[in-house]
């Protein structure tokens, strides 16, 4: 039998950081993977890159993770928000809001590889057991009990899921969710182009769905001259991004090509292309018993604006707060003051971003003339209202809400 | 025999330890103090942190301090002080209490030195503490002069003193006694005599009396917005905590 504090059910980014953030105040850890790590760390296993905005990257700086990953993080300075084929009708600049950039964009697999080390640093207090696969889950009154299919039991004082959209903890622990799909698909891949992205991301609204292209760090080593990179979430109908999938990589770069038009100069594929189907999932409560959800398993949402690690990443800013609070007033870890706290402090923020993302894939996704106009007459008032343009651009950096609760010294 | 002690009532010791196995349970007979604990326990920490120079950010913050916990019945407050890093005694009349205590303590591995016993038998010993803590129990005594004097005697010189109880007001009636009890069922009927409440001016001059001094006097409140206890300076008409130094 394992025993530690708080055991998280899952090993992605959301389950890392939280590790990583609880193992940095001296709680012990351990953290369930379900896969081997010579799968999770292959070039296969995650083609996607990640927006940290600013709020995010403090809770990365906090547990130690930012140093490792400056390097390789491309700061967004502009961000270019286009509708259809119309010239970009919006456009927001960082120094609007202040010195720090909107964010940056850092591949998972590299986010991944620092919070390994991190980890690897914080040995006496976090343990990644991978592979690691939950059978059951069985939260009581005086502990949370995870048994793997292995045999092996985990006891703690608190499970964390953190085990992703479809979670499996969720369901042991009795949270209903709900949700829905798009019929939208992201192909995500990095694209290497001729032009300097100037640090500048676009979001392009098509009919068939978004296509963005983020700034990335320049390639090592380049293709044909080509050193630029930019990451592409280009989000088709499901039946349109099945065939870019399958179509050989000339028709795709110059289906591609297209859409991008001219300002990257020629584009290619560094590496292969990702499929990945999109919708919506939200857990009807963040917290059960000795139980408590973070990141996609709390809310899986629309990658349309960003948003979905940024909300994730408030999800354990808040419940490493709640944690710290409580080992400082020497509390049971799974006490459910800890957890009362924890639904109340981000029930309205993950609210609020799940039906604003929704509402922004419905607004755009669509090519219905009356909806286009108002979309683009909404495009241009916000583009001329500063205090609205400002207020848009603090949501897009993660500022709001990210230290929901300031550690109190009483109370 | 501890319930020979002046101060141990047996009837309330009788009633006690009928809930001692519904101690821990966060929903069960003793919700409200669980409820409460966070904020008692802030309360207790920053008041050591702050006479003993400790930093109240560290886990180990009360490392190496003898605390005892005078009726401290399933260990609610002596487990997290024992977290704290607190060489911590326990003592409750109630040997049901003690019983169920131990028992969490076990399951939580944590080492606290659990008693049944009086307080006045614990200062008749030699035991002597940095710190002695009475949450929610001077309301529940049978003699509060001996119960302040015995634990008084259990403090080292300089040694800290921190205790919680009721007010005796009218508002302590309507909220300690009606409301908590009939109204919202918060605790279980009977808890508490409002006649057996005490007011801080008795408290400081009862302690006064033993030699100690009140450092501070706070409120516990609450918010029905928050819907939650806070720490409030200036209101001890119904909740309240205390701090007295001994010389």
């Amino acid at each position: 039998m394992i025993a530690c504090e708080v055991v998280i059910v899952g090993g992605g980014l959301g389950g890392l950081t939280l590790a990583a953030s609880l193992g940095a105040a001296g709680i012990d850890v351990v953290c369930l993977e379900r896969e081997a790590p010579s799968r999770t760390r292959s070039a296969a296993h995650d083609g996607r890159t990640t927006a940290i905005a600013y709020g995010p990257q403090q809770v990365l700086a906090a547990c130690g993770v930012w140093d490792k990953i400056e390097r390789d993080a491309c700061p967004i300075l502009r961000i270019h928000v286009a509708d259809q084929d119309s010239p970009p009708s919006l456009s927001f600049l960082h120094h609007e809001v202040g010195a720090a950039p909107f964010g940056w964009i850092v591949d998972n697999r590299t986010l991944r590889r620092a919070l390994e080390e991190r980890i690897a640093e914080l040995k006496r207090h976090v343990r990644v057991l991978a592979p690691a696969q939950m059978a059951t889950l069985d939260c009581g009154a005086l502990q949370a009990r995870v048994t793997l299919t292995d045999g092996r039991v985990v006891t703690a004082q608190l499970a964390v899921g953190a085990d992703g959209r479809r979670s499996a903890s969720r369901e042991q622990a009795g949270i209903g969710s709900y949700g829905w799909d798009y019929g939208q698909t992201a192909i995500v891949a990095t694209l290497l182009h001729e032009i300097p992205h100037d640090n500048i991301a676009v979001e392009n609204f098509l009919p068939g769905g978004p296509l963005a292209t983020l700034p990335m760090t320049d390639a090592r080593r380049g293709h044909d001259g080509l050193t630029h990179r930019s990451s592409l979430v280009w989000s088709e109908q499901t039946a349109a991004a099945q065939a870019l999938m399958t179509c050989d990589e000339a028709a795709f770069t110059a289906a591609l090509q297209e859409k991008v038009g001219a300002w990257l100069g020629r584009v290619r594929l560094e590496g292969p292309r990702f499929a990945y189907p999109l919708n919506l999932r939200r857990a009807k409560r963040l917290t059960a018993p000795r139980f408590a959800l973070v990141s996609e398993a709390a809310h899986g949402i629309h990658p349309i604006a960003g948003q979905g690690l940024n909300l994730g990443m408030r999800d354990i800013a808040a419940l490493r707060d709640e944690l710290v609070r409580a080992t400082r007033l020497g509390l049971d870890l799974g006490h459910p003051d800890i957890l009362r706290r924890y639904e109340h402090a981000r029930r309205f923020d993950n609210g609020a971003m799940v039906l604003g993302m929704d509402l922004l894939v419905r607004l755009f996704s669509n090519a219905i003339p009356p909806v286009q106009t108002a979309r683009r007459f909404g495009l241009g008032l916000v583009q001329h209202i500063g205090p609205v343009r400002r207020f848009f651009m603090r949501v897009a950096m993660g500022e709001r809400d990210t230290a929901p609760f300031p550690t109190p010294k009483t109370g | 025999m501890p319930h020979a002690a002046p101060s141990v009532a047996e009837d309330e010791v009788a009633r006690f330890s009928a809930q001692a196995t519904d101690w821990w349970n966060p929903e069960g007979s003793f919700r409200a103090l669980h409820r409460l604990n966070p904020l008692r326990l802030a309360y207790v920490r920053d008041n050591i942190c702050e006479h003993f120079n400790r930093d109240p950010e560290k886990r180990q913050a009360l490392r190496g301090l003898r605390v005892v916990d005078v009726g401290c019945g399933g260990g609610l407050l002596a487990e997290p002080l024992a977290r704290l890093g607190a060489d911590v005694t326990g003592v409750d009349a109630s040997e049901e209490g003690i019983a169920a205590a131990r028992a969490h303590a076990k399951l939580s591995g944590l080492k606290v030195d659990y008693r049944v016993d009086s307080v006045e038998a614990l200062a008749a010993s030699s035991a002597r503490y940095d710190v002695v803590t009475a949450l929610e129990i001077i309301e529940h005594v049978a003699d509060l002069k001996s119960f302040l004097a015995a634990a008084t005697k259990l403090l080292n010189p300089g040694g800290l003193m921190l205790l919680s109880t009721l007010n005796r007001t009218p508002r302590s009636f309507a909220l300690g006694i009606v409301a908590a009890e009939y109204i919202l069922g918060w605790v279980p009927c009977g808890t508490h005599e409002w006649q057996k409440f005490v007011r801080p001016s008795e408290l400081t001059r009862h302690l006064e009396g033993q030699g100690m001094t009140v450092t501070d006097l706070t409120g516990m409140v609450f918010n029905p917005l928050a819907g939650a206890f806070e720490l409030r300076k200036g209101d001890l008409r119904v909740n309240y905590l205390l701090a007295a130094r001994k010389a």
